[in-house]
């Protein structure tokens, strides 16, 4: 085939993953824009198995099957609470793929004697490092947010040194590549920046994973782009580039939710400042707790909740409970919303996954902006399983490690009622003064658990 | 050089593009956003194709299915498990539907 037909085939599909990532502008067009995008990689696919350098298919076939079996299988099981993991690992898959490819371009120009220009070699040492860093750091994040390995960040004394060292032998070792073109020098340099992959993500924990998940998209989509110069490919170079935009994307947006710098979340060690703040004197005697018949009692006069969902909403899988809640409440007449914050759950949109896979009509989700001004207006606030995200600490202590991040202005609405496990501090680490508000009624125990006995006491009345 | 202009030129113009593009998508769709563009970035498929049918070399087999795999995981995976979700989004528009059929 000739080589233009293939480029020509190659720009139809890079069009058609601009059109994919277009219809995700809406809900409505966003399943078509997917099978686009589908449809773009599956012609790309065709055309590359007719190039001409290929010589037999066995191990293509093989990669095929081993992969689609895994792919697909673990696609159409994952539950929605464990999308974060799975995004993590098919992240760190994507980038692996690219370190592989740059190796074995490497190897093609030396069994075929092809001179190799700075444009390569750079581009391969990139594909390597920046491969294995999303390779290894995603098994980590993966690891973490499965609860494999500890979710807590793990620090110790003299970790930015210990990066910072292997992240220069890393770039060392790609300097030699390139001067001595020896592939073993390839390998010490995947070796060094798998290790560095690890231990950028290592010490990041629970609540930041948002924006660890969308950096690791963004390098995998990077890795794609240096595996593009290696290749001279335009089609690896344009879907690389969209997917690196759309991870530093969120990234940027995560950080800004938190009100954070990038440099703070990858290096600052939040989370384990140990408070301050004693919480006696937070909650000491303010707490009132009260049983689901008297919030029942409270929803049926409301005329307006709003529901503010958390990680521990994901944690207990009360997302249907929640919905059955709505249902109930809207057939008494109470308009019911949904407060998503940016950062709820464990990465970008969770919540509204989680949410629409119980049912939940998309348009009742609304986002910080748009439904903060309304909880002046609100009778009754419920918040299940967040916290730091509705701590008026942010707003009011510039002493807070939260100080300056948006928060959903829950303690506001005439009544708050917190359906949690017990007191125990958020991911901040620090105690929540909105438990103690006057107008806020704990309701403690397990958010699925509590969730129905409240439609059980409203159902009742 | 000029293959290296060309390329960088495609490389800025596509992050343009991307920026544009991505800015545009609602936060409710970040979740099937990271999924998909993951997917996409499943691209490196095509290099691994190829390396792995021109079999050079026994380790470049090795590597080859193994590049083949991980992206074919990345690509089938992606795709099916943002299908999966933006269906989700779509069925309460479905049940409105059906209501007013009633």
């Amino acid at each position: 085939m000739p080589q233009a037909f293939v480029n020509i085939a190659y720009l139809i599909s890079s069009t058609l993953f601009i059109f994919a990532l277009k219809g995700l502008s809406h809900p409505r067009t966003a399943v078509r824009g997917n099978l686009l995008g589908a449809l773009g990689m599956l012609i790309a696919i065709v055309v590359t198995l007719m190039d001409k350098s290929i010589v037999s298919y066995e191990l293509i076939i093989l990669g095929f099957i081993l992969g689609s079996a895994i792919g697909a299988i673990s696609a159409l099981k994952v539950p929605m609470t464990s999308m974060p993991q799975m995004v993590a690992i098919f992240n760190g898959f994507g980038g692996g793929a690219s370190t592989l490819v740059a190796a074995l371009a490497f190897i093609e120009a030396i069994e075929l004697n092809k001179a190799m220009g700075t444009q390569e070699t750079v581009a391969t040492v990139a594909s390597g490092l920046i491969g294995a860093v999303t390779f290894w750091g995603s098994m980590v994040a993966f690891a973490k947010l499965e609860g494999l390995i500890e979710e807590r960040p793990i620090r110790y004394k003299g970790e930015q040194i210990v990066k910072i060292i292997f992240a220069l032998a890393s770039i060392i070792f790609g300097i030699i590549f390139g001067m001595e073109k020896n592939m073993n020098y390839y390998w010490y340099l995947v070796a060094t920046s798998s290790i560095l992959g690890v231990l950028l993500t290592i010490p990041i924990g629970g609540a930041d994973m948002p924006v660890v998940i969308s950096l690791l998209n963004s390098y995998s989509g990077l890795a794609a782009c240096a595996t593009g110069f290696v290749l001279n490919n335009n089609v690896l170079i344009i879907s690389g580039s969209l997917v690196g935009a759309s991870g530093i994307i969120l990234t940027n947006l995560m950080c800004k939710a938190m009100n954070r710098s990038l440099t703070n979340v990858l290096f600052g060690g939040f989370g384990e400042i140990v408070a301050e703040t004693d919480e006696d004197k937070v909650y000491g005697g303010k707490i009132k707790s009260a049983s689901p018949e008297e919030i029942a009692m409270l929803l049926e006069n409301a005329r307006r909740v709003v529901i503010v969902p958390g990680y521990g909403m994901a944690v207990s899988q009360a997302q249907f409970a929640v919905r059955d809640l709505m249902k109930v409440l809207e057939s008494k007449g109470i308009e019911v919303e949904f407060a998503i914050h940016p950062v709820a759950g464990r990465m970008p949109g969770h919540m509204n996954v989680l949410l629409a896979e119980a049912n939940i009509p998309y348009e009742k989700l609304k986002e910080m902006d748009e439904i903060n001004p309304t909880f002046e207006q609100t009778d009754v606030s419920i918040v299940i399983g967040a916290n730091d995200v509705v701590n008026p600490l942010a707003r009011t202590d510039s002493n807070s490690p939260i100080a300056g991040m948006p928060i959903l202005d829950v303690d506001k609405s005439k009544t708050v009622v917190v359906i949690k496990r017990s007191l125990a501090p958020g991911f901040a680490g620090i105690p929540n003064p909105l438990f103690a508000a006057d107008n806020t009624l704990m309701l403690f125990g397990d958010a699925k658990k509590m969730v129905q006995e409240l439609i059980n006491a409203l159902k009742e009345s | 050089m000029d293959s290296f202009i060309a390329a960088l030129t495609i490389f800025v113009l596509a992050i343009f593009v991307g920026f544009e593009v991505i800015t545009k998508v609602p936060p409710i769709l970040h979740t099937p956003l990271m999924s998909g563009s993951n997917a996409i970035s499943g691209i490196t498929i095509i290099g691994s194709i190829i390396a792995a049918g021109a079999k050079y070399t026994t380790l470049a087999a090795i590597l080859g299915v193994t590049a083949v795999t991980f992206a074919t995981i990345n690509v089938v995976g992606g795709f099916l498990v943002t299908h999966r979700m933006l269906q989700m989004f779509q069925k309460p528009k479905t049940d409105q539907k059906e209501k007013k059929k009633s």
